[in-house]
C-alpha cells in the first residue's frame, strides 16, 4: 500500500495545496455536500433535543430514571463513532438510517446529561419561592427552571452540534459525509485541493456554529451578564 | 463504493455472526495484516499519542489551576481545539507530513501528532479543573500552616485532583482510539484496516470484524481508566469516596469547560 | 378580634417516621396579628408553617383561613393569596427586581397600570431606590434582598404573611434595621403574619404574641411576651426563654408607661443653702440643675463647699439620659453606669422629666 502510494507521490510532493479551477468546477458538488453536513447536523441536533428534553425532566423528578439511562449510555459513549456505523451496515444499509442512528444516540447522552444538569443546578430557594408564591408545577418548570438552566443547556449544545459536525465527517465512509466527502475523496486519490476544501469547511462550519450557540447564550442569559457573573456550565 | 454490486447485508444477525467468524479464522491471525499486528499498531500509536497527549496537558493544565492565571485564553483554545473534527486533525497532519517528505507520510510521525493534538484539549481542561475546584480554604489553611506552593500542590491540589485528571486521560483515550481507526483513510495501518479493506473487498464480514475490534479496544481502555481512576483516587470519607467516583463517571465533558 | 387563622389538631406524621413531626396541634391568630413560632430544632414549627401554605401536607386535622379550610382549595390559587418570605429570599435571579416584585400580580393578571402603581407603592413604602428597580438580584446587597423579598411577598396585597427565618441570614446589625423597619410597616398595614424564628429576643421584639412549641408540635405556651417572661408555665419553657428573664422584661416596658418622680432639682439661681437643704431632703446626695426647664448637670456636696449660689459651680453632665420612648431596660443600664446612681429621664432637646431609680425600676417587675 505505502509502496504504491510513494509511487503516487514521488520523494517529494509538488502538488499544490488548492487547485482553484477544482473549487470552480465543482462548486455544486460543494454546495450540495454543504447542504448534507448543515442538514444532518442540525436535524440530528434538533431531534435529539426533542427526546432527550422531555427524558431529562422527567430524570430531575423521578430520580430512578438516571442510573439505567447513564449505565446505557455509559456503554454506547464509549464505542468509537466509526465502529457503530461499520457494525451498522448489514442491518441498515449505505443508507441515511446508518448515519442517522449513531449520530442521534450520541447527541441524546450528551443533551440529556446536560439538561439535567442544569436543571438539577437550579437553586433550591429560588424554587421553593416560587412555589410559596403559587406558581404551578408547569409555570415553575417553564418559567424559572429552564430559564435557569439555559447555560447549561447551550454547553450541551454546543458539545453536540460539534461532535455532530465532527461525526458527519465520519459517515463519509458510506458516502453521506458531507463535507468529510472531499477529504476522504483527497486521501484516496492524494489529491489535495478537495483535502484542503473538505478541511477547511468542516472546521470552520464546527467553529462558526460553536461561536453563534455562544452568541445565543449571552443573548439568552441578559442576568448573568448584569451582575458580572460568569455563565459557567455547571 | 459500488451499491450496484454486492451490497454488504444478508440479514443483520448473519452478517454479524459472519464477523465473528472472520475473528476466529486462524489465518486472519497470521501475515502483516494479522489481527495481532493490526491491534499492537492500533495500540502503539494510541497509547504514545495518549503519554504525549498527557506529558503536554496535564502540567500545564497543573500550572493553569494552581496558580489560576491564563484559564480564559486557555479556555478558549481548548474550546476551539475540541471543535475540530477528527477527521480534519488526522488529514491536516497527514499533509503536512506529506510536504514534509513522503515517506514520513505513511508512517507513525503523522497520525501520532494528529492522536495527541487530538487529545491534548480534553486532558487539559479536565486538570485544569481538577486543580480549580480544590477548596480554597483547605488552601489557605495549608498556606497558614507554612507549606510552599509546590508542597501544596503536590500534597494537596494533584491528588484531590487525580480523579479529574484520570477522567480526561480516560475521554483521551476513547477519543485517540476512535480515531485511530480513521488512519487507514489515510493509507494507513491499524485496525481502521479491516473497515476500509472490507469496503474495498466487498468482505462485510472483515468490515464487522474490524469494528468488534475497534469497540472491544475502545471498552478495555474505558475499563481500565475506571479502575485505575478508582483505585488511584484518595479516599476521603466511605461516602464521599462513593460519590466522587460516580461523579466524573456522569458528566461527558468536566464542569465549567465550555465557560464564557 | 377576629380569627383569620385556625389550626385545629393539625398532624404532620412524615413517612417511616415513628413519631410525627407535628401532633396534634391547636391555636388561633386573630387578624392583624404577628405570631412567633419558636422553638429548638424539631419542634415543628417550619412544617407547621408549611403546612399553612400547603408546601408541606398535613397528614390530619384543620387549617382554616379566612373562614375555609385550605385543604379544600387548590394549593396554587391558595398560595397566590398567601405571602411567603424564606431565609435567603429566593428572588428569580433572571428577573429585575421590578419583574421579581410583580410575580403574583402577574400570575393574578393584573392589568399593567395597576401592577405599575403597585411596584410605586411598594418602593415607597419599603423605602427602596428607584434605581435598584431594574438591577438583577446579584447585584443587590444582602440587605436590599432580604427587604424586596418581604415587598414581593406583599405584592398582591394578601391578608397573610407566612415568614420563615427571614432575617436570619444577614449580620445582627442589617438584621435590627430590618427588624425595625419591619415592624414600622406591620404598623401600617397590620397583616396577619406568622413567623417561624429560632431567636427568642427576635420573637419577643417582633410578635403580638408568641407559641413556644417542643419537639413533635407541642405547644407549651402561647401567650404575649411580656406574659412569657413573666410566668412561663413549665421548666421548658422558662430555660428556653433562657437567662435575665427580667432584663428582657425591662426591655419590653417604655420610660414612658411608668409616672416619673420628679427628683432634687434646683435652678442655677437658687443659693448653696436652698441646694444643700434639697440634697438632704431627697437622700441622694446631689442635686440637678435645671434652668427653664432645660437640663444643665449635677452638683454634689463637695462641688458646693464655699460657695453661695449654685450659678457659680459648674454642673457635672449627666452621663446618658433616657428618653420616653426607651425601655426601663436602656434605663437600667443607665442607672448602673452613672454616678449619680440615678436614670435622669429628659426630651430629645435636653428638656427635664425627672428620674427613675432603681427601686422604682424593679417594682415593675416584681409582683
Amino acid at each position: 500500500m505505502t509502496g504504491a502510494a510513494l509511487a503516487v507521490l514521488g520523494q517529494t510532493d509538488t502538488q499544490p495545496l488548492i487547485q482553484w479551477s477544482w473549487i470552480t468546477d465543482n462548486f455544486d458538488e460543494i454546495a450540495s455536500r454543504a447542504v448534507q453536513h448543515v442538514w444532518l447536523t442540525v436535524v440530528s441536533v434538533a431531534v435529539a433535543l426533542v427526546i432527550a428534553f422531555p427524558f431529562a425532566v422527567l430524570a430531575n423528578r423521578y430520580r430512578w430514571v438516571i442510573p439505567p439511562v447513564t449505565w446505557v449510555s455509559s456503554i454506547l459513549y464509549t464505542i468509537p463513532a466509526l465502529a457503530v456505523i461499520a457494525l451498522l451496515i448489514p442491518i441498515t444499509g449505505l443508507s441515511l438510517t446508518t448515519v442517522a442512528i449513531p449520530l442521534i444516540s450520541y447527541n441524546i447522552l450528551i443533551l440529556f446529561r446536560n439538561t439535567l444538569a442544569g436543571l438539577d443546578g437550579v437553586d433550591a430557594d429560588v424554587k421553593e419561592a416560587a412555589i410559596g408564591m403559587g406558581l404551578s408545577r408547569r409555570q415553575l418548570l417553564w418559567r424559572v427552571e429552564i430559564p435557569l438552566a439555559m447555560p447549561v443547556i447551550i454547553a450541551g449544545l454546543r458539545i453536540a452540534t460539534v461532535s455532530s459536525i465532527g461525526l458527519v465527517t465520519i459517515a463519509a465512509l458510506i458516502g453521506r459525509g458531507g463535507f468529510g466527502q472531499f477529504i476522504i475523496q483527497g486521501l484516496n486519490e492524494f489529491f489535495w485541493t478537495p483535502l484542503v476544501v473538505g478541511v477547511v469547511l468542516s472546521v470552520a462550519f464546527a467553529l462558526l456554529a460553536d461561536l453563534l450557540l455562544v452568541l445565543f447564550q449571552r443573548l439568552a442569559t441578559p442576568w448573568a451578564r448584569a451582575a458580572g457573573v460568569r455563565a459557567v456550565a455547571t | 463504493m459500488g451499491e450496484g454490486r454486492r451490497r454488504p447485508g444478508g440479514g443483520d444477525v448473519n452478517t454479524i455472526v459472519d464477523g465473528f467468524q472472520w475473528l476466529v479464522n486462524s489465518e486472519h491471525w497470521s501475515g502483516s495484516d494479522g489481527i495481532p499486528i493490526r491491534v499492537w499498531e492500533h495500540v502503539q500509536v494510541s497509547l504514545i499519542a495518549l503519554a504525549l497527549a498527557a506529558l503536554i496537558a496535564v502540567p500545564i493544565g497543573l500550572w493553569i489551576g494552581h496558580t489560576r492565571r491564563g484559564q480564559v485564553v486557555m479556555v478558549q483554545l481548548a474550546n476551539v481545539g475540541r471543535s475540530i473534527p477528527s477527521l480534519a486533525i488526522m488529514s491536516i497532519a497527514f499533509l503536512l507530513a506529506v510536504k514534509l517528505s513522503p515517506t514520513v507520510a505513511f508512517g507513525f510521525p503523522p497520525i501520532v501528532l494528529a492522536l495527541t493534538l487530538l487529545g491534548i484539549p480534553v486532558i487539559l481542561i479536565n486538570t485544569y479543573v481538577g486543580i480549580q475546584q480544590v477548596d480554597l480554604d483547605t488552601i489557605e489553611a495549608a498556606r497558614g500552616m507554612g507549606m510552599s506552593g509546590r508542597q501544596i500542590l503536590a500534597r494537596i491540589e494533584v491528588p484531590l485532583a487525580i480523579p479529574l485528571i484520570l477522567t480526561g486521560m480516560r475521554l483521551a483515550a476513547v477519543q485517540i482510539i476512535a480515531t485511530a481507526g480513521l488512519w487507514a483513510l489515510a493509507a494507513g495501518g491499524a485496525l481502521g484496516r479491516y473497515i476500509v479493506d472490507g469496503f474495498a473487498l466487498q468482505e462485510p464480514d472483515r468490515i464487522v470484524a474490524g469494528a468488534i475490534l475497534i469497540a472491544v479496544l475502545a471498552i478495555l481502555a474505558d475499563l481500565a481508566f475506571s479502575l485505575l481512576t478508582k483505585v488511584l483516587s484518595p479516599k476521603l470519607t466511605s461516602q464521599d469516596a462513593r460519590r466522587k467516583h460516580e461523579e466524573p463517571e456522569y458528566r461527558p465533558a468536566p464542569q465549567g469547560w465550555t465557560a464564557t | 378580634m377576629t380569627t383569620m387563622i385556625s389550626l385545629e389538631e393539625v398532624e404532620k406524621r412524615f413517612d417511616g417516621a415513628a413519631a410525627p413531626a407535628v401532633g396534634s396541634l391547636s391555636f388561633e391568630i386573630a387578624e392583624g396579628e404577628l405570631v412567633a413560632l419558636v422553638g429548638p430544632s424539631g419542634c415543628g414549627k417550619t412544617t407547621t408553617l408549611k403546612m399553612i401554605n400547603r408546601l408541606i401536607e398535613p397528614t390530619g386535622g384543620r387549617i382554616v383561613l379566612d373562614g375555609e379550610n385550605v385543604l379544600d382549595q387548590d394549593p396554587v390559587a391558595l398560595r397566590r393569596g398567601i405571602g411567603y418570605v424564606i431565609q435567603h429570599v429566593g428572588l428569580l435571579p433572571h428577573r429585575t427586581i421590578r419583574e421579581n416584585m410583580a410575580t403574583v400580580p402577574r400570575l393574578l393578571d393584573w392589568e399593567d397600570a395597576r401592577v405599575a402603581s403597585r411596584i410605586d407603592e411598594l418602593t415607597e413604602i419599603f423605602d427602596l431606590a428607584p434605581d435598584l428597580l431594574d438591577r438583577y438580584p446579584a447585584e443587590l446587597s444582602g440587605g436590599q434582598r432580604q427587604r424586596v423579598g418581604v415587598a414581593r411577598a406583599l405584592a398582591a396585597d394578601p391578608p397573610v404573611m407566612l415568614m420563615d427565618e427571614p432575617f436570619a441570614a444577614v449580620d445582627p446589625i442589617v438584621r435590627g434595621r430590618l427588624q425595625e423597619e419591619f415592624l414600622g410597616i406591620q404598623a401600617r398595614l397590620q397583616k396577619t403574619i406568622v413567623f417561624v424564628t429560632h431567636d427568642i429576643d427576635e420573637a419577643i421584639k417582633m410578635s403580638d404574641r408568641i407559641a413556644i412549641l417542643n419537639v413533635g408540635g407541642v405547644l407549651e405556651q402561647y401567650a404575649p411576651a411580656e406574659e412569657i417572661l413573666r410566668a412561663p408555665t413549665n421548666d421548658f419553657v422558662r430555660e428556653f426563654v433562657g437567662a435575665e428573664r427580667g432584663l428582657k422584661r425591662l426591655a419590653l416596658i417604655k420610660v414612658g408607661d411608668l409616672e416619673i418622680e420628679d427628683g432634687p432639682v434646683v435652678a442655677p439661681t437658687a443659693t448653696v443653702e436652698e441646694a444643700r437643704r434639697a440634697i438632704d431632703a431627697s437622700g441622694f446626695d446631689w442635686v440637678s440643675v435645671v434652668a427653664d426647664g432645660e437640663l444643665l448637670g449635677w452638683v454634689d456636696r463637695d462641688a458646693l463647699a464655699g460657695r453661695t449660689t449654685v450659678s457659680e459651680v459648674t454642673p457635672r453632665r449627666f452621663s446618658a439620659y433616657v428618653t420616653a420612648r426607651d425601655s426601663l431596660r436602656q434605663a437600667l443600664d443607665s442607672i448602673v453606669t452613672s454616678r449619680t446612681g440615678v436614670a435622669v429621664v429628659a426630651t430629645e432637646g435636653q428638656h427635664y422629666r425627672g428620674i427613675l431609680t432603681l427601686e422604682r425600676i424593679s417594682r415593675e417587675i416584681i409582683s
